[in-house]
């Protein structure tokens, strides 16, 4: 905790053009525990399951994963959060939970207004047509439909999805899973945001189309009071966050200037090879 | 340090009190019932968009595609005439061709409205965990999905009763109401399975049949005079109340001209039609609000 507050000081510091800090999320020890449906695994025979109601003994194959343990801190506005960890250390869960879209079981999440989360993961309907589910993706984010119908063109163009023919109007399960990362891509930031969450949505496609993406991600930061981001490329997070978040197993490991947490990050994932 | 001189307000709150004195709000929160409600509202564009979505992507890989919309009800009726006109005659129900189709597309509203609606959480958690809005637009998406196939199946029933020699009356007019109301049934019965339906996987297995007693329940398939005939007075009372057997009756009582009904009066079915609507709607309505929050977790 005593760390924790002197990073965010040292923040301020070299962001002088901020005089008051004012709190944008605040995360008061948060837990999420998944629940996982294994469905047929091992010991789920019939007479297993029978044996089970007759017992009132619970499922062995709903199992808990408790992917955020007590996680604390506070964002303020203006602030660039980078959050990195390995694979499954619970990032893109409590971005879940910041976003409001993930309840935590224990602890609370405080925003100010509605965080948006930027993520690669919008599914929609792949049996309909790019264009369709546009339109689909912006409604479903509270766009009215004037504006949606404005904005159409503008998310196909930048999607570049029709470099190379009339993909626009194919159904969505036509595409590589490339164009449908960069459709998506393309719907979630065609949004202002208060709050904005990205998650790792800087690596989608090719060369040109992450040039592209980065500068729009920098319009919306502009934008935006504070920016988290998550991703496994070191050097976007270096790039972009002046303060960088370390979760592991769910644990905040470590809170500070991206500089110091990084090169801790970097001799700890060096230290495991 | 710069900022030590500016004597931190914030130095010893505790995070939750550091959250109220900035009036930040709990991420997620679930709005009053107003608020709710208010926001759906908003979000209709987005309802209807979604349930023509579903319409359509449930036929784009068929060559027919949307043809299957009115293909479908016809075939079915062919089937039952086959069936019930042609191999097993049945006699004590006049135009029962016409009797049988109207019980069935009726159900059918029902039933594929709740089927529909149990998965509606559970196969769209890609969309839940990804985006905000609220939930109920799902299973009314759901709900409204099978309204427009009732719709196309009502063409086809009006043609089937039309062909088997009943007499066009200002009467058909009620089946509007008749299906509105049902509509409105629907809809708080989708969105209270889809609760449900969140919590419990395993209700989409039990659904068939359950939906299939009710089937049996709302005298679909055998003229509803057999209830009277082979039931207590007082479980002939129960199965009078059965809205999907009030909702058929009534759509019969609209259509059709000598068909055999269960409940005595008009007046009593219709009271039964709008009360259930009307608690079904809402008490579904507010059933679903109450779990806004947890639509996330899976």
């Amino acid at each position: 905790m005593v760390e924790h507050i002197e990073a965010s000081n040292d923040v301020t510091v070299t962001l002088p053009r901020i005089v008051e800090r004012i709190p944008t999320v605040v995360v008061d020890d948060a837990h999420v525990i998944y629940r996982v449906h294994q469905g047929a695994a091992a010991g789920t025979s019939p007479v297993a399951a029978l044996k089970r109601i007759v017992s009132r003994t619970s499922a062995p194959n709903v199992r808990e994963v408790h992917a955020v343990k007590g996680v604390s801190f506070t964002a303020y506005r203006g602030e660039a959060i980078g959050l990195i960890g390995s694979n499954g250390s619970g990032k893109s869960t409590l971005l879940r939970a910041i976003a409001g879209l993930l309840p935590v079981n224990r602890g609370a999440v405080y925003t100010q207004g509605q965080p948006s989360l930027l993520g690669v993961n919008a599914a929609l309907l792949n049996d309909l047509p790019g264009e369709r589910n546009v339109m689909l993706g912006c409604l479903a984010m509270g766009m009215q439909p004037a504006d949606v119908a404005r904005l159409t063109p503008e998310i196909i163009e930048f999607s570049g999805i029709n470099e190379r023919g009339d993909f626009a109007s194919l159904p969505m399960r036509t595409y590589s899973s490339g164009m449908a990362a960069r459709l998506r891509f393309s719907i979630a930031a065609a949004k202002k945001h208060d709050v904005l969450l990205i998650d790792e949505a800087l690596a989608t496609g090719d060369k040109g189309f992450r040039k592209r993406s980065e500068q729009r991600v920098r319009e919306l930061r502009e934008g935006a009071g504070t920016v988290f981001l998550v991703s496994h490329q070191l050097s976007s997070v270096r790039d972009t966050c002046e303060r960088t978040i370390w979760l592991e197993s769910g644990v905040l490991r470590m809170d500070g200037p991206t500089d110091e947490v990084l090169r801790a990050y970097e001799d700890f994932s060096n230290n495991k090879k | 340090m710069a900022n030590t001189a500016l004597a931190d307000p914030d130095a010893g709150l505790t995070q939750a009190q550091l959250a109220a004195r900035y009036g930040l709000r709990v991420a997620g929160e679930r709005p009053s019932l107003a608020e709710y409600t208010r926001r759906l509202w908003a979000y209709r564009h987005f309802i209807a968009a979604y349930s023509n979505a579903k319409l359509v992507a449930s036929f784009s890989n068929a060559r027919l595609g949307q043809l299957w919309q009115v293909l479908t009800p016809l075939t079915n009726a062919a089937v039952y005439y086959l069936i019930f006109g042609l191999v097993l005659e049945q006699k004590s129900i006049p135009n029962f061709i016409a009797y049988l189709t109207t019980g069935l597309f009726i159900f059918n509203f029902t039933q594929t409205a709740a089927q529909n609606g149990t998965q509606s959480i559970t196969g769209n958690l890609g969309l839940i965990r990804a985006l905000h809005f609220p939930r109920a637009c799902l299973p009314l998406a759901a709900m409204l999905t099978q309204f427009q196939q009732l719709i196309a199946s009502l063409v086809v029933l009006v043609g089937i009763v039309l062909v088997t020699g009943e007499p066009l009356s200002v009467e058909w007019l009620l089946l509007i109401p008749v299906v509105l109301l049902q509509a409105l049934f629907n809809a708080g019965l989708t969105m209270a399975v889809a609760r449900m339906g969140s919590k419990v996987a395993d209700l989409k297995q039990v659904m068939p049949f359950l939906l299939r007693t009710w089937m049996y329940g709302s005298g679909v398939l055998y003229s509803v005079a057999l209830f009277e005939q082979n039931l207590p007075g007082w479980a002939t009372r129960i199965v009078e109340a059965n809205p999907m057997l009030v909702y058929i009756e009534l759509a019969r009582h609209a259509l059709l001209e000598g068909a055999p009904l269960l409940n005595s009066s008009m007046l009593q079915a219709w009271s039964y039609a709008v009360g259930w609507a009307v608690v079904m709607g809402v008490g579904g309505f507010i059933y679903f609000w109450r779990g806004e929050q947890e639509y996330g977790r899976g």
